[in-house]
C-alpha cells in the first residue's frame, strides 16, 4: 500500500519538476552564449588595414579604451547597427576611445563598398583566415567587444548594438580609464553567468 | 538468479566501454600527411560547430567550421595534443563547444544517471518478477488463503 | 474572403468540439444513446469543418492569395505545383492546421468504426480526442492563425524553405510523422476512457491494437524517411545527428514500442494494467513534448520553427495532459493493481518485461541527454553540449541488447519453458550468430560493438527463421501443401505473430545497416581543379567540370563528377549548390551513388568564382540502402500483423491447433478480436 503512495508522490514530483525545468527553458535565449573571455585579457592581434598597407596591433592601443566590432557586408544586423556605431565614434573619439572594425568572412571590395555607402571613419582591418575571430570566440556577426585600458574585456555584445548599450559600456571603460587603480567592471552590464568565468575581484593594478 | 545478477553487473560495467566514439590519445610524435588529416577529423568530430549547432565541426558545411578545422590542423601540426587543441577552443567558446559533456561537475550526472537508472530498473524488475513466481510474495498474497495474510 | 472562410470553419469547429465534449460526457454518465449519438455527430462535424479549413488553405496557396500572411510567408509564384501543395506544412501555422486535420480524421474514423461497440466507454474516447482538438483549435484561432491577413498585400512571396524543395521525401516525412504522432492520441483516449469508466481490464488494449500498430508504423516510416531525407539533402553525409527534434520523434517511438509489446502480456495474462496505462500516457505526453520542442525554440535545432509565443501554450497543454492523466491514474489506482503471475523467468512475459526495461532505459538516456543542457544551466548557469558522441556511446549497448532480445523473445513460449528445450532451441542460432560475427570481421574488420551487433543479428534472424521453418515443415510433412503454400497458411493462421517476425527482421536489418554504415565509413575532402582526381576508399572521383544553371526559382552551381572503381568509370553524378533569392546561405544538393553493397556520397562544398576548382566531400558507407529497405520491410510486417482475420470458425480452430503443434505446447490464449 505505502509503496504505491510513495510511487505516486514521486511521479507527481517528477512531472512538476520537469514542467518547471521546461518553463525555465522558455525564459532563456538558446542562441546567445556567454563568452569565457569576458573578464580576461583580450587576445592580441596584428591585422592588415582595409584601406592601406599598414598593420594595426591591439597591444599598441593599450592604455586607451577600445571597442572592437566584428562585422560583414552581407550581414543585415550589421547594417542595422552601423548608424549606432557612427554616433558612438563621433561622441567618444575625443575622449580617447579607440574603435576598430574587423571584417569577418568577406572580401575587401565588399567591405570598402559598404563603408563608402554607409560612412565610417574609424580603423578598419581584415582578418585573413578568420583566425582572430576564432581567437575571440566569435561565431556570428555582429559581435562587439569592450576592452578597458588594461586590455581586459569588460563586456561582449552579441547582435546589433544600440545607443544605450554603447553609452553604458563605453561609460564603464571610461570610468576604468579615469580610476588610478583600475576599477573592476560595474555589475550593471550583463556579465557572464556564475560558474562560467571568474571576474577579477578587488582592484588590482 | 545470482548468475543473472552477475551477468547484469558485467553488462553495466561494460557499458561505457570506449570503442563507440574513441577519444584520441595523446600522441608523442607530430602527425603529418594522412595521419594529420585523420587526427584533424577526429578532433573536429568532437567539437560543436558554433554556426550549425546541431553538427560537429567535421560535418558542418559552414565557412567558420572550415576555418576552425584549419586552426585545429595548424595546432596539431605544431605539436599540440588533441586535448590541448580542445582546451584552446573551450577557452574561447566555452564548455558547450565540446560535443560530449565533460565527465566532471554537474555534467557527471548525464553520464552516471542512465547507468544508475538501468541498474535500479533492473533491480526493481528482478524483485517484482521474483515476487510473481510461484511461491513468491505477491502470488501468495493473491490467493484468499487466511494463512498467507500474515506473510511479510 | 478565403481567409475569413477558413477562420470561420475553425471557429465553428471549436464550438462543435466543445459541444461534443460536454454532450459525450453527459451522455455517458446518463447512459443516454441519443446524447452519445449527438456527441458522435459533433465529432464527425469536427472532421468536416477541419477538412474545410484545410481545403481553404490549399486553395489560397494554389491561387497565390498573398493577402493571407501564411501564404505570403511560404508561397511563391515560381514554386512548382507539388511544392505548393505541400507548403501547407512548410511553416508553423500551417503545420498546426495539418495536425488538427489529422486528429479530426482519426477522431471521425474512431467514432464511426466503433459506433455500435463499447457503448459505455466510447463517449469518453470521443471527449478526450475532442479535448485535444480544442487545444489545437485554440492555438489556431489565437496566436497561430494561418488565415491571418497581412497588409499591404505583397505581390509575391519567398517560397517555402529551400530545404523543403530539394527532395520528394519532403512530401512523405511530415504527413507520416503527423499520422504517427497524432495516431497515438487514439490509444491514449481509450486509456482515459478506461480510467474514466473504471473498466481497466484488457478491453481497451484489445480495441486499440490495430490503431497502435498503425500509429507505430507511420512514426517508424517517418523517422526513417527523415533520416533518408537528411542523408540525401543535407551535406554532411549522415542520417542521424541526435538533434533534439530527432530525439523528440524517437522517444515516443521507443515507449510506443514498449507499449505495443507490453499490452500482449495484459491481453494474455491480465497483468500490468497500471503499467500499460502509464506507458501509453508517457507515449502520448512525449508526442506533445516533441511538438513543444519543435515549436518553442527551447533547444536549438535544425528543425525548429522560429521561436514564438506558442511555446508556453504547448508547455501548458503538456502540463494539463500530465497532471490530468496522473490524477486519473491515481483515482483508479486500486483497480489498476493487477497481481502478477509468472510461471517461469524463461517465458515470453518475462522477456517482454525485460524489453520494456531496455526501451525505457534507452528513452531515459535520450531524454536526459536532450534536456540536460537545460538542467545544467538551471543548476549552475553553465552551458554544456550533449551531442552525438554521447548518445552513440550510451545507447549502442542497449540497442544491441534489444537486437538480442528480438531473437530470444519470440522463441520463448508463453508461461514457461524448460531449460533443456531452450538450449536446444538456441544452440543453432548461437552458432550462426558467432559465424556471422566472424564473417563480418573477415570482410571488413571492425570494433567490438558493430561485430557484436552483427553476431546478435545472425542469432536473432536464425532463431526466428527456425521457428518459421518448423511451422512450415509441420505442414509439409502433413501433406497439406508445398513449402510456399505451407508458409502462406502458417502466416495466415497467426498473422499477428508472423507479421511481428517480419517487423523484427526489418529492425534487425536496420541495426545491421546502421552498424555497418556508421563504423566502416570513409570520409575524404579535397579541392580539385577540373580534370583532377581524388581517392576515397576503393573509388576514384574526378572533377570533369563546373557550370552555372539558372532555374525558375533558383540559381545553381553544378559540379560534374565521374566515379571510377578499379579503373573503370561506373557513374557520373552532379552535386550542386543552390542559391535561392531571399536566402543568404546556399543550399547544397548532394548526390549519392547507391548500390546494395555501399553508397558513395558526394557533396559540393565550395567552388572558385572563376569555375576552376571545386571542393568536394566524398563519403563511402556500406549497406546504407538496407536501412531504407528495412522501413519497407517493417511496413510490410505491420500490414500483415493488422490484416483482418477471416471469420471462418473452423479455420480459426485449425490454425490454433497448428500453432500449438508447432510450438509443442498449449494452444494460445483467447482468440483475438477479429474486427478492428
Amino acid at each position: 500500500m505505502n509503496g504505491s503512495k510513495w510511487g505516486s508522490a514521486l511521479a507527481v514530483l517528477v512531472v512538476v519538476s520537469l514542467l518547471a525545468l521546461l518553463g525555465f527553458g522558455l525564459t532563456r535565449d538558446a542562441d546567445t552564449l556567454a563568452s569565457p573571455l569576458v573578464g580576461g585579457t583580450a587576445p592580441d592581434f596584428e591585422l592588415p588595414k582595409l584601406d592601406d598597407d599598414g598593420m594595426v596591433s591591439l597591444s599598441d592601443l593599450r592604455g586607451s579604451p577600445v571597442v572592437v566590432n566584428f562585422w560583414a557586408s552581407w550581414c543585415l544586423a550589421c547594417i542595422q547597427e552601423h548608424p549606432v556605431l557612427i554616433d558612438a565614434w563621433r561622441t567618444y573619439r575625443d575622449q580617447g576611445v579607440k574603435m576598430v572594425g574587423i571584417v569577418y568572412q568577406d572580401t575587401r571590395e565588399n567591405a570598402r563598398r559598404y563603408l563608402r555607402e554607409r560612412g565610417g571613419g574609424w580603423t578598419q582591418v581584415t582578418d585573413p583566415g578568420t583566425r582572430v575571430a576564432i581567437d575571440f570566440g566569435v561565431y556570428g556577426v555582429p559581435e562587439t567587444f569592450f576592452i578597458d585600458p588594461r586590455g581586459i574585456i569588460t563586456h561582449k555584445h552579441i547582435g546589433p548594438v544600440t545607443d544605450e548599450i554603447m553609452h553604458r559600456e563605453i561609460g564603464v571603460l571610461l570610468a576604468a580609464a579615469r580610476s588610478p587603480t583600475g576599477v573592476e567592471p560595474a555589475a550593471s552590464s550583463a556579465g557572464p553567468p556564475a560558474g562560467l568565468t571568474k571576474a577579477p575581484s578587488g582592484g588590482t593594478s | 538468479m545470482s548468475r543473472a545478477g552477475v551477468l547484469i553487473a558485467v553488462m553495466l560495467l561494460a557499458w561505457p566501454v570506449p570503442g563507440v566514439s574513441a577519444q584520441p590519445s595523446t600522441r608523442p610524435s607530430v602527425p603529418v600527411g594522412k595521419d594529420l588529416d585523420a587526427l584533424t577529423a577526429e578532433v573536429a568530430a568532437q567539437l560543436r560547430c558554433p554556426v550549425c549547432r546541431q553538427l560537429s565541426v567535421q560535418d558542418s558545411p559552414s565557412d567558420l567550421a572550415q576555418e576552425i578545422k584549419g586552426v585545429i590542423r595548424g595546432r596539431l601540426a605544431a605539436g599540440e595534443s588533441p586535448e590541448e587543441v580542445k582546451a584552446y577552443f573551450v577557452s574561447k567558446y566555452g564548455e558547450w563547444i565540446l560535443l560530449s559533456p565533460p565527465k566532471r561537475g554537474i555534467a557527471l550526472l548525464v553520464w552516471a544517471l542512465p547507468i544508475l537508472a538501468l541498474g535500479a530498473g533492473g533491480v526493481v524488475l528482478g524483485v517484482v518478477l521474483r515476487g510473481w513466481l510461484p511461491g513468491g510474495r505477491a502470488s501468495r498474497g493473491e490467493r484468499p488463503d487466511p494463512a498467507s495474510t500474515a506473510a511479510p | 474572403m478565403i481567409g475569413q472562410a477558413g477562420t470561420l470553419a475553425l471557429a465553428m469547429a471549436l464550438v462543435v468540439a466543445l459541444y461534443g465534449i460536454v454532450i459525450s460526457v453527459i451522455g455517458a454518465r446518463r447512459d443516454s444513446p441519443p446524447l452519445v449519438a449527438s456527441g458522435r455527430n459533433a465529432a464527425l462535424a469536427f472532421f468536416a469543418l477541419s477538412t474545410l479549413a484545410v481545403v481553404a488553405m490549399e486553395y489560397a496557396l494554389f491561387t497565390h492569395d498573398f493577402s493571407i500572411r501564411y501564404v505570403a510567408e511560404v508561397g511563391s509564384r515560381s514554386t512548382p505545383g507539388l511544392i505548393t501543395a505541400i507548403s501547407i506544412w512548410a511553416a508553423l501555422e500551417g503545420s498546426i492546421l495539418f495536425w488538427l486535420w489529422v486528429l479530426s480524421l482519426y477522431t471521425a474514423l474512431c467514432v464511426w468504426i466503433y459506433r455500435h461497440r463499447h457503448r459505455k466507454e466510447l463517449p469518453y474516447v470521443t471527449a478526450t480526442l475532442l479535448g485535444i482538438g480544442v487545444f489545437f483549435l485554440a492555438v489556431l484561432l489565437g496566436p497561430s492563425n494561418p488565415f491571418a491577413a497581412v497588409s499591404p498585400v505583397p505581390p509575391d512571396g519567398p517560397g517555402p524553405n529551400p530545404l523543403l524543395q530539394n527532395h520528394p521525401l519532403m512530401a512523405l516525412h511530415p504527413p507520416a510523422q503527423y499520422l504517427g504522432y497524432v495516431g497515438f492520441s487514439v490509444p491514449y483516449a481509450f486509456a482515459i476512457a478506461a480510467l474514466a469508466t473504471g473498466k481497466v481490464d484488457a478491453w481497451w488494449v484489445r480495441a486499440v491494437r490495430r490503431w497502435t500498430l498503425i500509429a507505430w508504423i507511420f512514426l517508424t516510416v517517418s523517422i526513417i524517411a527523415g533520416g533518408w531525407w537528411a542523408y540525401e539533402v543535407l551535406g554532411w553525409g549522415g542520417y542521424w545527428a541526435w538533434d533534439p527534434v530527432e530525439n523528440a520523434a524517437l522517444m515516443p517511438w521507443l515507449v510506443g514500442t514498449a507499449f505495443l509489446h507490453s499490452v500482449m502480456v495484459q491481453e494474455r495474462r491480465e497483468m500490468l494494467r497500471g503499467w500499460n496505462v502509464a506507458l501509453i500516457v508517457t507515449t502520448f505526453a512525449l508526442t506533445i513534448f516533441g511538438t513543444f520542442l519543435t515549436r518553442s525554440g527551447v533547444l536549438g535545432s535544425v528543425h525548429a520553427f522560429s521561436e514564438s509565443v506558442i511555446g508556453p501554450l504547448f508547455l501548458g497543454f503538456l502540463a494539463i495532459v500530465l497532471l490530468f492523466s496522473t490524477f486519473m491514474v491515481l483515482l483508479r489506482s486500486r483497480r489498476l493493481r493487477s497481481p502478477g503471475r509468472l510461471d517461469s523467468l524463461l517465458s515470453r512475459e518475462a522477456a517482454f518485461l525485460v524489453a520494456d526495461l531496455l526501451f525505457l532505459a534507452i528513452t531515459f538516456t535520450v531524454f536526459l541527454g536532450t534536456i540536460f543542457p537545460l538542467v545544467a544551466e538551471a543548476a549552475t548557469g553553465a552551458r554544456v553540449s550533449v551531442g552525438a558522441p554521447y548518445f552513440n556511446r550510451m545507447t549502442v549497448p542497449l540497442l544491441a541488447a534489444v537486437v538480442f532480445l528480438m531473437g530470444v523473445g519470440p522463441a520463448l513460449p508463453w508461461r514457461a519453458s524448460g531449460r533443456g528445450a531452450l538450449k536446444a532451441r538456441f544452440l543453432v542460432p548461437a552458432v550462426m550468430g558467432s559465424a556471422a560475427a566472424v564473417i563480418a570481421f573477415a570482410l571488413g574488420g571492425g570494433g567490438f560493438w558493430p561485430l557484436l551487433t552483427f553476431g546478435l543479428a545472425g542469432f536473432s534472424l536464425t532463431a526466428m527463421g527456425s521457428e518459421v521453418l518448423k511451422g512450415v515443415r509441420t505442414r509439409v510433412r502433413r501433406g497439406e501443401a508445398g513449402h510456399l503454400g505451407a508458409l502462406a497458411r502458417l502466416v495466415a493462421g497467426n498473422r499477428r505473430r508472423y507479421g511481428g517476425y517480419v517487423v523484427h527482421a526489418g529492425v534487425i536489418m536496420a541495426a545491421v545497416a546502421i552498424a555497418a554504415s556508421w563504423n566502416h565509413r570513409v570520409e575524404e575532402e579535397a579541392t580539385l581543379s577540373v580534370g583532377e582526381e581524388m581517392v576515397a576508399g576503393k573509388y576514384s572521383i574526378r572533377l570533369d567540370g563546373l557550370r552555372g544553371l539558372q532555374e525558375p526559382n533558383r540559381f545553381a552551381v553544378v559540379a560534374h563528377v565521374t566515379i571510377e572503381k578499379g579503373g573503370a568509370a561506373i557513374d557520373e553524378r552532379s552535386p550542386r549548390l543552390n542559391f535561392y533569392p531571399f536566402r543568404e546561405q546556399p543550399v547544397p544538393t548532394p548526390t549519392v551513388h547507391s548500390s546494395v553493397i555501399e553508397d558513395v556520397f558526394l557533396d559540393l562544398m565550395a567552388f572558385a568564382e572563376d569555375g576552376s576548382t571545386a571542393t568536394l566531400k566524398v563519403v563511402v558507407m556500406p549497406l546504407v540502402v538496407w536501412l531504407w529497405i528495412s522501413g519497407g520491410v517493417m511496413a510490410a510486417g505491420t500490414v500483415v500483423a493488422i490484416w483482418p482475420e477471416k471469420r471462418r470458425a473452423y479455420e480459426l480452430v485449425f490454425a490454433r491447433r497448428e500453432v500449438a503443434d508447432a510450438e509443442g505446447c498449449e494452444p494460445e490464449a483467447a482468440p483475438e478480436e477479429v474486427l478492428v
